[in-house]
């Protein structure tokens, strides 16, 4: 069977996967970012109890792998009268993870803010709350932006584990497909193919351009 | 199904669990040390003075990185196959491993080479020593410590992504805690056994790496003693 044979009659298929590989990577993009707004600001909290919390939770999605949270969301939290359906454990559990790394890059991003912006803030009596929101937190998306970027391509990455709590995405069709027609080097050749598209010709120059939007609001042109 | 955690099942299991533990560690180990080869390869193509191949070696680290390891595993332990090499589980997983990771260590290896100052280089021309002698008593041992935090990283990287091995059938942590699961049909134990397997090794782990970092950002007097 020839690609082009293989691909009119299996294309839709696994263009159906990517669309569910696409909702899935919006939202569990959407949800780490809240995640790692709150938890690394919770980080830099003077509380102890606040920042103590967020360390547990960093420490703890960060040191367990993906995949061991994933499947116990999917398969251990129906234990405890929660049952989650497969795309919403997916995106919770990669949310949740990529929530820990991306409040570490918060973090960094508000403590590489120069001293002086905060001296500066101070000076013009700035209570802390209008401190953060007008003076830091704007300042925080240039710094941010490049790792957060590297993160996010490593979540579009990792979105392919949903298939493993059968989620019907790209990476699932795939399987399946192989299973009905052995064809491993179409099916999986594609996939890898339809991942490495999205990533290089869509997701990483969205990424670029909010760099350079963040950038240009703070006043710098040049990054 | 209750919801009641039985230490009687989690004790009975316990021994299963950690014997398991050891091959993940093994994969791990042996993955890393394939990963560290295949990185220096990449750093060899990246560094290598004919553009052809700069530029064929950076598409693909960029193709290897840009794509989800799960669909690798698939790829390499499904396709090879059809051209007549029939590799087990354990060699696919690691050859696949190794090429993953060792995308991201050439970064790294990278990183720590420009992380050499350019005087460095221009005095050992200036005292004619050869390229080889350079690397070997200047560059490198200047480079190597900046690398190790990166390494450090993906060290730990490389073991929280052995349970993907799973999918493939190498009988790693994840693989014993599915099967014992499978066969009780409590899944509850053994998943969260071995969340806590994964958190008492790589949070040492991770904490050991952060120490060796700020050993070496004060060697290098990046920092200063005070600032700790």
């Amino acid at each position: 069977m020839s690609y082009f044979a293989f691909l009119s009659e299996h294309g839709l298929t696994m263009l159906l996967g990517t669309v569910t590989t696409i909702k899935v990577l919006v939202c569990s993009t959407i949800l780490y970012v809240i995640i790692s707004l709150i938890f690394g600001l919770m980080r830099l909290s003077k509380n102890p109890i606040i920042q103590g919390t967020a360390t547990v939770y960093i420490e703890f999605f960060r040191g367990t792998s993906l995949l061991v949270q994933l499947f116990w969301f999917y398969y251990v939290l129906p234990f405890f009268g929660l049952t989650l359906e497969a795309f919403t454990a997916g995106v919770v559990a990669i949310g949740m993870n990529f929530g820990a790394y991306g409040a570490e890059i918060v973090r960094g991003g508000v403590l590489a803010v120069p001293k002086g912006q905060w001296e500066g803030a101070f000076a013009l009596n700035f209570t802390p709350a209008k401190r953060m929101r007008k003076i830091i937190i704007p300042q925080i998306f240039p710094i941010i932006l490049p790792p957060a970027a590297n993160l996010t391509v490593e979540l579009l990455k990792a979105t392919a584990l949903v298939a493993l709590v059968t989620v019907v995405d790209l990476t699932f069709e795939a399987k399946q497909i192989n299973a009905i027609t052995w064809l491993s080097a179409q099916c999986f050749g594609t996939a890898l193919l339809i991942y490495y598209i999205i990533s290089r010709f869509f997701l990483v120059p969205f990424l670029r351009w909010l760099e350079v939007i963040a950038a240009r609001k703070v006043g710098k042109d040049r990054i | 199904m209750n919801a009641e955690w039985r230490w009687d099942f989690a004790i009975e299991i316990l021994p299963q669990m950690l014997l398991a533990t050891l091959n993940t560690i093994l994969a791990a180990g042996i993955g890393y040390a394939i990963a560290a080869v295949v990185g220096l390869l990449f750093l060899l193509g990246q560094r290598t003075p004919i553009k052809v191949v700069n530029m064929i070696n950076r598409e693909i680290v960029e193709f290897i990185r840009s794509t989800p390891l799960l669909i690798q595993l698939f790829f390499v332990y499904f396709v090879l196959p059809q051209f007549g090499i029939t590799l087990s589980a354990w060699v696919c997983g690691m050859i696949t491993i190794g090429l993953h990771f060792g995308t991201y260590l050439s970064e790294v290896y990278r990183g720590a080479l420009e992380g050499v100052p350019k005087t460095q280089w221009e005095a050992c021309r200036a005292l004619n020593f050869s390229t080889f002698y350079t690397y070997r008593k200047i560059v490198l041992p200047q480079a190597f410590p900046i690398a190790i935090p990166g390494m450090g990283n993906y060290l730990v990287g490389i073991f929280k992504d052995t349970p993907l091995l799973s999918t493939i059938g190498v009988a790693e942590l994840f693989h014993a805690a599915t099967a014992v699961g499978g066969y009780h049909y409590r899944y509850l134990e053994p998943y969260t056994i071995v969340g806590l397997i994964f958190l008492t090794l790589s949070i040492p782990a991770a904490m050991w790496i952060r120490k060796i970092e700020k050993n070496v950002n004060l060697a290098q007097g990046k920092i200063k003693k005070e600032q700790l």
